[in-house]
């Protein structure tokens, strides 16, 4: 096959690249520029998208012995998933600019023009596995549990995953330094990336307050009553406990968790951590990894809502136009805005976005 | 199959020069030495020196190694504003950054005040706009600075009006794409300072010249042993520097003959580009223009899918200019002449040597069709996305 092999500069997109490269594949590595004003280096964990990096990621195609461009995504980066992580956070959501960017950017805008160019796919370092059964290629977790990001690929529809293609998933993440050390690839010992890579700061309150302002609003208790200040009500997270810096305790001195936030109104609603769970939790906008679950009928699986979550056992519905979920055990603390993953097992059967909880 | 197609960027160096390198590589001594040995490398590079000066049009103290052409019109460009004492820098807009970017660097550090001479949409400077400009602010410019041709679209500049239009303001060239490939004679143009480089000329990697006329005195960039008219320090690049003025010779030997190869390949390719891609857009004039540069554009197309699909067929050529991250951007030259910015970043340099043959030529026709057509449908669902 002929493919792309996206390469962030990082251990592993180079051991993808090198093992797609090593199967005989016709293989191009494209580095994707994602910031129009990038940072010449790379400072500790954070970021992807430095000058450094993309110097690491020539070395390593260079190395591997596969041809090597940057593509300037700079603009569908911004629009598609800077843009959108914004809008997300300013109507009182948490988005994840992860899985944004793998649906819109990497196995989207990459993948189409790949496409266009005669290529048949896209080769990444995720952690995830595509397993070919009964004819179809279906996803499922990476066998390194610590490592597993099937989380935020699974916003992927089964047209983007027949080109995605994913040489890391049998493998544990300390093999694959190893590997990269035995090829050659200096990236060998990279620290992974962390955070979100267009805050090189690390500080996405402080990066959102510069961005969307920061418009001093009440922290209220869920009768109303005023129990302290915020500084921007998008910077807080439902179920976040520290830094909320309120003046009045509650009755029985227990802790006080964020349960709500209400962008118009500029509010941020705390309670007590009973006030947090939640048994049921509804998505829109549902995508489909893989067979589409038949509508309205009861199945069993787990439910996953952060990128390192746990699996929670559940049954969940597909309404055809939402998936419904109906969690064993409740879950404390879940925005909406984040997604919504359902697996068969360590299949992913599909996600959605979380529109609202009970 | 691989057809070179990017002699502008660099070209092959030719046997001479790789003669005259393998062997002064060989030899010990370095120039500056009172020695046996030091003395006669420094006769090597005089030699060099002199022959270089031959080559170009100068005597032979007109001629400053360097490492390499940035370095040249950094000297050039730095020194006349320094030694000036004036604030007011001409140039044009579609100067190599080698040119724009020292410029800039003195605007934003050191007060320079930068005018930038706009080009007309045949690719040639506005002289009309030069000479307002001169008229109105004489006393206040302290060099104009004006390329020689124009790297990305061949087009070669009038310098010898910027000369008579600046009379006493210095007028620096970069001449890097014209020496050794069509007629430059120093002293005939009349300019202050040219920055002549020779990989561009079959010579190696790693040295150029600024030609500086007798008598002008310009601050260095390095400071140290002085080894260049007290203007240019570090040890004297023999190997390099003799390779040079033997590459030079045997190119500027060859040229008539070359020139006329070059150029019939290129109209060849024009009338083809036009035949097998009828909406393409040839942004290159025919003349005055350096014998091999085609600059194309490819509605429809954007230049990096051009480039990653020519390459990929064993064709190298090139677009515009890429940023320190490797990103291509719409090249500003083109955006100069007033091209649109979407034609601008569908565009491709050609550039033809001495070493192409018609047969690649027609190979490169005959692949371009399906290479458009890729180019065009993956911008087809960009657009989409």
């Amino acid at each position: 096959m002929k493919l792309i092999a996206a390469m962030s500069g990082g251990v592993d997109s180079a051991v993808a690249a090198a093992r797609a490269h090593e199967a005989g594949h016709e293989v191009i590595g494209v580095h994707l520029a994602l910031s129009s004003n990038p940072q010449k280096y790379r400072s500790g964990a954070r970021g992807c998208c430095t000058i450094e990096d993309s110097h690491d990621a020539r070395r390593a195609a260079d190395v591997i012995g596969i041809p090597f461009y940057i593509w300037d995504m700079a603009e569908e980066f911004h629009a598609g998933v800077v843009e959108n992580f914004l809008s997300e956070y300013s109507a009182g959501r948490t988005p994840n600019p992860c899985l944004r960017c793998n649906e819109k950017i990497k196995f989207a805008a990459v993948l189409d023009r790949a496409k266009g160019l005669g290529f048949d796919g896209v080769v990444t370092g995720h952690y995830a596995q595509m397993i070919e059964s009964y004819g179809q290629r279906l996803m499922y977790r990476a066998v390194d549990p610590a490592k597993d990001q099937s989380y935020v690929l699974a916003v992927l529809n089964k047209e983007q995953l027949d080109g995605a293609h994913f040489p890391l998933g049998d493998t544990k993440k300390d093999n694959v330094r190893i590997e990269a050390k035995k090829r050659g690839l200096y990236v060998a010992n990279k620290p992974d990336s962390h955070d979100i890579c267009f805050v090189p700061s690390g500080d996405n309150a402080g990066w959102l307050r510069d961005r969307l302002g920061s418009e001093v609003g009440p922290i209220v208790d869920e009768a109303g009553n005023k129990v302290g200040e915020h500084k921007g009500a998008y910077t807080y997270t439902v179920g976040q406990r520290r830094g909320l810096g309120l003046s009045v305790p509650t009755p029985s001195g227990e802790p006080r968790y964020v349960l709500k936030i209400e962008p118009k109104s500029n509010t941020v609603v705390v309670g007590v951590k009973e006030d947090l769970a939640i048994n049921k939790i509804e998505g829109e906008k549902p995508i489909w990894c893989g067979p589409i679950p038949e509508v309205n009928k009861e199945l069993r699986g787990f439910a996953q809502v952060r990128a390192h979550g746990s699996p929670l056992a559940c049954s969940y519905v597909n309404t055809g136009s939402e998936i419904k979920v109906n969690l064993d055990q409740p879950l404390f603390g879940l925005a909406t805005g984040q997604g919504l993953v359902i697996y068969d097992d360590n299949r992913v059967v599909g996600s959605a976005t979380v529109s609202a909880t009970e | 199959m691989t057809i070179y197609l990017d002699h502008a960027a660099t070209t092959p160096i030719n046997s001479a020069a790789l003669d005259a390198l393998n062997s002064q590589v060989q030899k010990l001594g370095n120039a500056s030495s009172v020695h046996n040995q030091g003395r006669s490398v420094r006769k090597d590079v005089e030699d060099a020196r002199h022959k270089i000066s031959e080559l170009v049009g100068s005597n032979p103290a007109e001629v400053i190694f360097t490492a390499s052409g940035t370095e040249a019109n950094n000297l050039a460009i730095k020194g006349f504003y320094w030694q000036s004492g004036k604030k007011v820098i001409i140039t044009s807009a579609f100067e190599h950054h080698a040119v724009l970017d020292p410029i800039q660097w003195l605007v934003e550090h050191q007060g320079a005040e930068a005018i930038y001479i706009p080009v007309k949409s045949d690719g040639y400077i506005d002289l009309e706009t030069l000479k307002n400009i001169v008229a109105q602010r004489r006393d206040e410019i302290a060099l104009i600075s004006i390329m020689h041709s124009n790297n990305e679209l061949g087009s070669i500049q009038p310098i010898a009006e910027v000369v008579k239009i600046a009379g006493d303001i210095p007028v620096h060239t970069d001449a890097v794409q014209s020496f050794g490939k069509i007629e430059f004679n120093f002293h005939n143009l009349g300019v202050a300072a040219a920055t002549i480089s020779a990989h561009k000329v079959g010579g190696p990697l790693g040295v150029a010249a600024l030609i500086l006329k007798h008598g002008i005195d310009l601050a260095p960039l390095l400071h140290g042993g002085g080894q260049e008219r007290e203007i240019r320090s570090g040890t004297i690049n023999a190997p390099a520097i003799v390779s040079f003025a033997a590459g030079a010779a045997k190119a500027i030997s060859e040229r008539e003959e070359n020139f006329k190869k070059i150029r019939k390949l290129r109209d060849h390719m024009r009338s083809e580009l036009i035949r097998v891609v009828p909406d393409l857009q040839i942004n290159s004039p025919i003349d005055p223009a350096l014998p091999g540069v085609i600059n194309i554009s490819i509605p429809g197309t954007e230049s990096d899918a051009l480039l990653l699909l020519l390459d990929s067929e064993g064709i190298s050529a090139s677009a515009g200019s890429a940023c320190s991250a490797g990103v291509p951007r719409p090249s500003h030259v083109l955006i100069a002449m007033g091209i649109s910015e979407e034609l601008a970043d569908a565009s491709l340099r050609i550039s033809i040597g001495a070493s192409n043959t018609q047969a690649e030529v027609d190979q490169v026709i005959a692949i371009l069709p399906s290479v458009v057509e890729r180019a065009r449908s993956a911008f087809a669902v960009g657009k989409l996305s």
